[in-house]
């Protein structure tokens, strides 16, 4: 199968999710907002709101047809406006996205070196007690609950040592940035770090090293060019499982730290009750895993061109 | 592995028995090992985020409350919750994946894309969404959103140990005994994927009561008096600087109590089915 059949079938394959996710939080919507005096309860509804939500969200025609008005509207970028700050929902969630991209970034960076720091180390000692210590450490990773590391982080560095403010955005000034990279990161670390001794283990066993080196290849061209192909495929897992781990730990991350992303500005929209923020962040959610699981995808077709057959299955 | 059929030699498994033991053991014997009343308040001899000292081994919270007493019987709402989720998890999985890994085309493209949908929202995302639909947030809610979004991943275990079963010989011979389907699923093809639903679901234990505390430290989970270690862990937060074992201990025993059940789910998948092993 070649390179462009298989991105056409996995795009294919795409279409039924995106609908799918589309119809899942219109749903929730309606049935949330299946009685606007309801949905507004809490905020200042006055006649006028009403009336509006009730043209936004077609309130008095059947169902497939408000889908269809609604799905128009989200096609042009316009997922209703909040209830509580009375503007575009789209609006409040691009303000808030950059902070939610930063601290993804700096915690993907961090869980990336660090994890291959310690699954390479612990590979190089397979067997020994650095091996166990570092895979115990792997573990705790794994099992500590993203909200309460965040609060011990914040308890050790922040409250006792005084090295780095509590809380924040602090401007973007990158002292704010380390505690909630660093919480945020860890989960993933534990895994990155699990993937990579595994891989490597893995991947020097194998007989195409030993033609590789028998060929007379340079302990560079062997490693660089066999070892390191063949080791990226679990490296692209690792930064597709990761992504799971971003979206799921971003609120209880941002909640910890006060830190002004899409995250906390869904756990407070439901707080609130201001509903179109809440479906608009879910989707936003949403349709950035379902898209990162697609470049994810698309990475292993370019590395390795055995996935291209996979993708019929 | 030379210790892969012995389970006393397998360390990890053997540390997560004993973490999960002690925690099963703490939480069901709550009442009894619990010192004080954990709703009693302030003024029934202890004060107010008192710390630690012998009368109150973790010290008081806000409200005068013993930490301790409250993190014993905090460990029953995670318990239950990890536990009871996973159980109607298990049986709401085992039905879906059976049915779409026998039966096979139009079923199964229906069922494995709804679990596709379900399965392409970050998890704890699509919770908070649908604790959003409900006017209020409590444990029922907790219980009802785990097991409608859980059972995606034993599902797809299921439909899968079903479809690489249902070629094999023991299988088709049953069928051609004129077994019925009900026969073939329940008492063929179930048995033989247990393994793998045991390590599934063991691990799913663990992801639901790490999703209860998360969803309750972000308010939207349990609610008051319900005594949920996510919960604690929020009131603590407010005075980490002044009083840091409100949030320590209830944040230490829900790490103790994940780490169990995550080791004792690597270890059975390291006993049961070396073909898993990461």
């Amino acid at each position: 199968m070649g390179l462009l059949r298989s991105v056409a079938v996995r795009l294919l394959a795409l279409l039924p999710v995106v609908v799918g996710i589309t119809v899942l939080v219109f749903a929730l919507n309606a049935v949330a907002l299946g009685d606007p005096a309801r949905a507004a309860m809490g905020q200042r509804a006055d006649p006028e709101t009403l009336e509006r939500l009730r043209r936004d969200y077609a309130l008095d025609r059947p169902l497939p047809v408000q889908y269809a008005a609604w799905l128009g509207r989200l096609a042009r970028g316009d997922l209703g406006d909040s209830f509580r700050e009375q503007r575009p929902v789209r609006e409040v969630i691009i303000e808030r996205l950059p902070a939610t991209v930063r601290l993804a970034l700096a915690a993907t960076l961090i869980s990336v070196v660090l994890g291959v720091a310690i699954g390479v180390l612990a590979a190089v000692r397979a067997g020994s007690a650095l091996d166990h210590v570092l895979m115990g450490v792997a573990v705790l990773g794994i099992s500590t609950p993203v909200f309460w590391l965040g609060l011990m982080l914040a308890l050790v560095f922040a409250v006792t040592l005084g090295w780095l403010p509590v809380s924040g955005y602090g401007d973007g000034a990158v002292s704010h940035l380390i505690l909630p990279a660093f919480t945020l990161g860890a989960l993933h670390t534990g895994t990155v770090a699990r993937m990579t001794r595994s891989s490597l283990l893995e991947v020097v066993r194998q007989d195409f090293m030993a033609t590789a080196r028998a060929k007379g290849l340079s302990e560079w061209t062997v490693l660089g060019k066999h070892a390191l192909r063949n080791a990226l495929v679990p490296v692209v897992t690792v930064i597709g499982i990761g992504l799971a781990d971003l979206l799921v730990g971003a609120p209880l991350t941002e909640t910890v730290f006060a830190w002004p992303g899409v995250g906390r500005l869904l756990v407070a929209a439901v707080g609130q009750r201001d509903l179109p923020v809440v479906m608009g962040a879910v989707l936003v959610f949403a349709l950035v895993y379902v898209l990162g699981n697609l470049l994810v995808d698309l990475a292993y077709l370019v590395i390795d061109p055995r996935m291209r057959d996979a993708v019929r299955a | 592995m030379p210790s892969a059929r012995r389970p006393l030699r397998h360390g990890g498994f053997v540390a997560g028995a004993v973490l999960v033991a002690l925690f099963a053991a703490a939480s069901l014997l709550a009442p009894v090992l619990a010192p004080e009343d954990p709703h009693a308040v302030a003024g029934g001899g202890g004060a107010t985020l008192e710390r630690p000292t012998a009368s109150h081994p973790l010290g008081t919270d806000a409200l005068g409350r013993d930490v301790l007493s409250r993190v014993l019987w905090g460990g029953r709402v995670s318990l239950a919750v990890g536990v009871g989720v996973e159980a109607l998890v298990v049986v709401l999985g085992c039905g879906i994946g059976l049915l779409a890994g026998y039966f096979g085309g139009a079923v199964d493209a229906a069922l494995m894309r709804v679990t596709d949908v379900v399965m392409a929202f970050p998890s704890l995302v699509l919770a908070i969404g649908l604790i959003a639909v409900f006017e209020r947030p409590g444990l029922d809610k907790v219980f009802l959103v785990l097991v409608a979004l859980g059972w995606t991943t034993i599902a797809r275990v299921v439909r899968g140990e079903v479809l690489s079963l249902k070629a094999r010989d023991f299988v088709q011979a049953a069928k051609a005994l004129g077994g019925g389907h009900r026969a073939i699923m329940l008492r063929h093809l179930l048995p033989n994927a247990l393994a793998p639903l045991l390590v599934a679901a063991t691990i799913g234990v663990g992801g639901n009561m790490v999703a209860e505390a998360g969803l309750s430290f972000l308010g939207l989970g349990t609610q008051s008096p319900t005594i949920s270690w996510g919960a604690m862990l929020a009131d603590g937060q407010t005075f980490l600087a002044t009083a840091p074992w409100v949030a320590v201990f209830p944040g230490a025993a829900l790490l103790l109590a994940v780490l169990g059940v995550n080791l004792l789910g690597d270890g059975l998948r390291d006993l049961l089915d070396p073909r898993l092993r990461a």
